[in-house]
């Protein structure tokens, strides 16, 4: 039987493939303004790398901010119960989550079961998200993946005098007319977007073991700043796209609604 | 005796000439160097602009954000205590300043004398000052300065489901591209805005009259969206983004004689 969990959220779609034992396919694509449109071509793309026909999928969950939107889903559950889901799954021993999306960031307790104890979320400011760091590298005119490096290259972060990306935006500017390195400055931004994150991470109150997820969670910087102020050790999902989190979740849930064990 | 005030914002640059107790000139310039150029520019265009020899003002006080860096000015004194006697000194019956400049916006309660009782701040969050019009203004590709006669045309509030300007901005794309009416977009903006102020204005509470001042009250569709959040009229006088400028005048008066008569 082959299930599938489709994830879309404000700048990503994500479609994971499962067959009950492992994940068969998965993609991630630019979030379309259809989001319909993103959903069928994600599904498409797995399909494709799986050389599964889509008619051969029994079930399929759909999550995320446009979860109502993916047309060929049989059922929608919430992002926080997907992500809870995907992540018990890849690490048994997770009692915190921490996703931080595009748009939101989000924090999870959960407990032995891999049920969801309590939970919170940003999603009204764009500071401590994924969308401040798209704003910052736009500034620093580097690719949003090249943040994480050319921070590590940073020894002298400069201060953001506030966590608002707006603020930031004006402060990372005025250093760059200063002259100050485009490395110290990123190593700057991730500090703050740390700090921002841990806020919210002090308020769910932290349990050990404590796992990242989303797209942040592939900016290495940013979780480096985020333990030394947590002052622990944050999991890192290897073995599968820590953006693709929410997608299994979802996945895993179709497999048990289809009547999978 | 004439004497000056000057305010240094983050966005623009103010002065008040004071001859007694008339306000005998006033100037404005934006900010575009350092606070300190901006200081100085002030200065050397107080004879163009007014007719008034720069020797002829007996002190200077200074305000605001780049207060520090008036070589001029003799003493100098807090926005919160400027703006009330500013405005204590246009319209004694005020009890509530609601200031929203560029980069902050601050409520401050004041008593029949003008004195400060309690005064909030949001310098934090850029939703809640002048930079989330600015920034949305640039969005619908309008000068800031024609966002009240789109708010005039529109018929309906936009109701905005982001605050944070970053996310409003997005927001204000699409409604763009799902073809709402800029008049619609704007009214909503201004809403948005005003509902952001009114709680922060509502933290330590209103009194009647209130007096909405700073660069923002001079768009008319902002004084209609807080008058509607409100529910009451607002104070709005054509100095309004002068408060500041001239309190401190005010302030360097009585400085000078206290000085005299000690």
């Amino acid at each position: 039987m082959i299930v599938a969990g489709c994830d879309i959220g404000s700048l990503t779609t994500k479609v994971v493939l499962f067959d009950g034992k492992k994940i068969l396919a998965s993609s991630i694509i630019k979030s379309k303004p259809k989001p319909e449109d993103g959903a069928y071509e994600a599904l498409q793309q797995a399909c494709a790398i799986a050389t599964v026909n889509q008619d051969t999928i029994t079930y399929c969950v759909g999550t995320g901010y446009g979860r109502k939107r993916v047309p060929f889903a049989n059922d929608t559950i919430s992002e926080i119960s997907c992500h809870t889901k995907g992540a018990f799954y890849l690490y048994p021993n997770v009692r915190t989550i921490i996703d931080i999306g595009g748009q939101d960031c989000k924090v999870i307790s959960l407990n032995t079961q891999g049920e969801v104890d309590r939970f919170v979320t940003n999603d009204k400011c764009a500071a401590g998200t994924g969308r401040f760091l798209e704003v910052m590298a736009k500034v620093l005119k580097v690719e949003l993946q090249e943040l994480s490096n050319m921070a590590k290259k940073g020894n002298e972060a400069i201060t953001l005098a506030s966590a608002c990306t707006v603020w930031a935006q004006a402060d990372v500017i005025k250093y760059l007319n200063e002259g100050i390195s485009k490395e110290n400055i990123a190593l700057g931004v991730c500090k703050s977007m740390a700090k921002r994150v841990g806020v919210l991470v002090n308020q769910a109150s932290i349990k050990k073991d404590v796992c990242i997820t989303g797209g942040v969670a592939k900016n290495t910087a940013v979780v480096k700043e985020l333990e030394n102020l947590l002052g622990v050790t944050i999991i890192k999902i290897t073995n599968v796209d820590p953006q693709l989190t929410g997608a299994l979740g979802a996945a895993l849930f179709a497999y048990q609604k289809a009547g999978g064990k | 005796m004439i004497v000056a005030g000057c305010d240094i914002g983050s966005t623009t640059a103010k002065a008040v000439i004071l001859d007694d107790s008339t306000i005998i000139a006033t100037i404005l310039l934006p900010v575009e160097g350092s606070p300190k150029d901006a200081a100085l520019l002030l200065l050397s265009s107080v004879q163009e602009k007014t007719g008034i020899q720069p020797s002829q003002i007996e002190a200077w006080c200074g305000t605001g954000y780049g207060q520090k860096n008036i070589p001029y000015a003799s003493t100098v004194e807090s926005e919160i205590v400027c703006h009330a006697k500013g405005v204590q000194f246009i319209d004694p019956d005020v009890r509530t300043i609601i200031d929203i400049g560029g980069q902050d916006a601050k409520v401050c309660r004041i008593d029949a004398y003008g004195n400060v009782q309690r005064y909030v701040y949001n310098d934090k969050c850029a939703s809640g000052t002048g930079r989330f019009l600015e920034i949305t203004a640039d969005v619908l590709e309008v000068p800031i300065t024609e966002l009240a006669t789109l708010d005039a045309k529109g018929v309906k509030e936009v109701t905005l489901s982001n605050q944070c300007v970053v996310f409003a901005e997005t927001e204000v794309i699409s409604l763009l591209n799902s073809g709402e009416d800029m008049g619609n977009i704007v009214k909503g903006l201004h809403r948005a805005l005003a509902s952001r102020v009114a709680s922060l204005a509502l933290s330590i509470g209103v009194e009647e009259k209130i007096a909405f001042t700073g660069g923002v009250a001079h768009n008319a569709g902002m004084v209609g969206a807080l008058e509607r959040v409100l529910k009451t009229k607002l104070v709005v006088h054509e100095y309004c983004q002068m408060m500041g400028a001239l309190g401190a005048a005010l302030i360097a008066q009585e400085r000078i004689k206290n000085r005299v008569a000690s």
